[in-house]
């Protein structure tokens, strides 16, 4: 189908870069990439069906509803799981962004995603042209089940924030393969921010086709109740003087909610004096929920300026609610500055104040927490 | 006139071994105006009576009353006894990532006056009770007590004091681990407080290095979960010469 050749396998590395779905197997559990997925509950999604394809909403000039089939879709992405596989396949319509060369958008381009049928397939691109800026944000709280890719292709020098909100109930299953390529000197920022949701599997892979590149992968997670998130990220490091940061962070609450993250980080043997690091922190609300954090580094050079890791996953502190009630502050007001607190750093990377006290709100609304602001 | 009665106040804390007890029958009254020292060697429990009247969860109060212009204490939720006039200047105040120093004192105050103070008068407010305390304005967009130095934290603790004008304080060693130049900044800024709120203070601490600067108007001397002997301040010279052997020699 398409005579990309795949980057030579390492112990990170994706095996099988492919869109003919029959060229993965389907999976058992037991495989590296999906131990910790309960893939009992997404079978459907390992198997074309008959799905919608999902649209958006969107003022946006730049957006456009195009066929599957459509020539300006990335050619030189593939899929490197089934899931991602079955949705390109199944898909019928993309969501195309495209910010032409030189291209400066201030406002941010919002995208609300739209879909008629309870399951779904989405393939959305965004692309931007050499030395264009634009921030994109992706809205999903429509609560149905979704399986697809967000590939976004930086050209030289351009700037791209992109912003994927998910907000759902707990029955609600989504598979996000999310691929970015990064240019010459391009600056990516990613913020992946998934409230709720049954099952909710995000897969962000970063690569680089140039040196120069710098790219920074945030994560807010929040689960109660009974809900499933993994999020599993890739950063391959194949061109020099790159740069990639990733950090992601959770708070969970309740018996049975389960959070996996996996920062997996390949540095290249040609991808010399590049800076990487990669952090989660989970907070845990109560005693109830499991986080799983597994930081992976290989490094194929020695010749890099810095890399490192962090995970760390801590309870609720009660001496900081000790501490802030000694001095008058409601209990529940306590819990909303602390958690307010935890999800800042990352928060604060989105430059929109709307957008990021609508993710707040987001976050405090899912912790049943009154807004005493 | 406000008054902090403590009557026969017995507390415990659960460990691992069990449950072990702490305070044996702590009677006490704090009034508006004066200043009570409290002192005692390490592990006499005197940092425990400050947790247990601020309503620490850690520790169980097994018998006894604490009681506020008559209202019940134990009957209160922490940040209840805050809003009631109680502040605890505490010995280790903890870190809260991501909360500034301005978002929380805002919070608090808007909690114990009932209302959000206006921006304009509270930014003065804020910026006057930092510049008294000798701190650098940059100190409110800090996060809570992160990377705060010991003199720094102490101080925090105090510009708190002053904000939150509680009717009744209680200070948990704020002299430990200050030099004597911010002992001094400190020390003038309970005074300060003090004098513009005829507050009752308790002060505990382990040295009598801080009644030069803060005066108490009585002593007591707390060893082995207990008051074993109330005095003036030469109460407090004498155990500076002689330490607290007499009252571990008594106690055996």
């Amino acid at each position: 189908m398409s005579s990309v050749a795949a980057p030579p396998a390492t112990d990170l590395a994706p095996r099988i870069y492919s869109r003919n779905v029959d060229d993965f197997a389907i999976p058992l559990g037991r495989e590296e990439e999906w131990r910790f997925t309960p893939i009992s509950k997404i079978k459907d999604f390992f198997d074309v069906q008959d799905w919608a394809s999902i649209g958006c909403e969107t003022g946006s000039p730049f957006v456009e509803i195009v066929s599957i089939d459509d020539p300006r879709l990335n050619d030189s992405w593939l899929p490197t799981d089934r899931a991602s596989a079955v949705a390109r396949e199944g898909a019928s319509q993309a969501v195309l962004v495209s910010i032409p060369t030189e291209t400066e958008v201030a406002e941010p381009i919002v995208l609300q995603l739209t879909s008629t049928m309870l399951n779904n397939y989405a393939h959305i691109e965004v692309q931007t042209g050499a030395f264009a800026r634009a921030q994109v944000v992706i809205v999903h709280d429509s609560n149905v089940n979704v399986s697809g890719s967000i590939v976004a292709q930086l050209g030289d020098q351009s700037q791209l924030t992109l912003l994927s909100v998910i907000d759902a109930e707990e029955p609600v299953r989504q598979h996000w393969h999310w691929a970015s390529q990064l240019g010459r000197d391009a600056e990516f920022l990613g913020l992946s921010v998934s409230l709720g949701g049954g099952i909710i599997r995000t897969v962000p892979h970063i690569t680089y086709t140039a040196p120069g590149g710098s790219a920074q992968m945030l994560g807010a997670f929040l689960l109660t109740g009974q809900q499933f998130q993994e999020h599993r990220i890739l950063v391959d490091h194949s061109e020099p003087n790159c740069t990639s940061n990733v950090v992601y962070k959770g708070a969970l609450s309740g018996e049975g909610a389960h959070s996996v993250w996996v920062g997996d980080v390949l540095v290249r043997r040609e991808a010399t004096g590049i800076e990487t690091y990669e952090l989660n922190r989970n907070l845990l609300l109560d005693e109830g929920p499991r986080a799983d954090s597994v930081p992976n580094l290989e490094l194929e050079t020695g010749d890099v300026l810095s890399a490192g890791h962090a995970s760390a996953t801590g309870r609720f502190d009660d001496e900081q609610l000790f501490y802030l009630q000694s001095r008058g502050i409601p209990e529940s007001v306590a819990r909303h500055l602390v958690v307010r607190g935890f999800f800042v750093d990352v928060l604060a990377k989105v430059n929109d104040e709307v957008l990021r006290n609508n993710l707040m709100k987001r976050i405090e609304a899912r912790l049943g927490m009154v807004d005493h602001a | 006139m406000s008054s902090l009665v403590i009557t026969d106040l017995h507390a415990s804390v659960i460990t691992d071994a069990g449950e072990s007890e702490i305070l044996r029958g702590v009677s006490l009254t704090v009034e508006s105006g004066t200043t009570n020292a409290i002192m005692g060697p390490n592990g006499s429990g005197k940092s425990t009576l400050a947790y247990v009247i601020a309503g620490h969860p850690k520790y169980t109060v097994t018998s006894g009353s604490i009681t506020l212009d008559g209202a019940d204490v134990l009957a209160m939720s922490v940040d209840e006894r805050a809003r009631a006039g109680l502040f605890l200047a505490m010995q280790y105040p903890v870190e809260i990532p991501g909360v500034s120093v301005s978002n929380f004192l805002r919070t608090s105050v808007t909690a114990l006056r009932g209302e959000a103070p206006k921006l304009r008068t509270w930014t003065k407010e804020m910026k006057d009770s930092m510049a008294d305390l000798q701190m650098d304005p940059s100190f409110a967009a800090r996060n809570v007590n992160e990377g705060f130095s010991g003199g720094e934290k102490k101080r925090h603790e105090i510009l708190q004091l002053g904000l939150m004008q509680p009717k009744i304080a209680v200070l948990d060693e704020t002299d430990s681990g200050l030099d004597v130049d911010a002992l001094k900044v400190v020390s003038e800024g309970v005074n300060r407080f003090k004098e513009a709120t005829d507050a009752g203070v308790l002060l505990i601490t382990h040295y009598t290095r801080i009644l030069r600067y803060i005066k108490p108007d009585v002593v007591h001397v707390f060893v082995d979960g207990r008051i074993v002997e109330t005095g003036g301040p030469e109460l407090a010279d004498s155990l500076e010469s002689e330490g607290y052997e007499r009252f571990a020699a008594a106690k055996a």
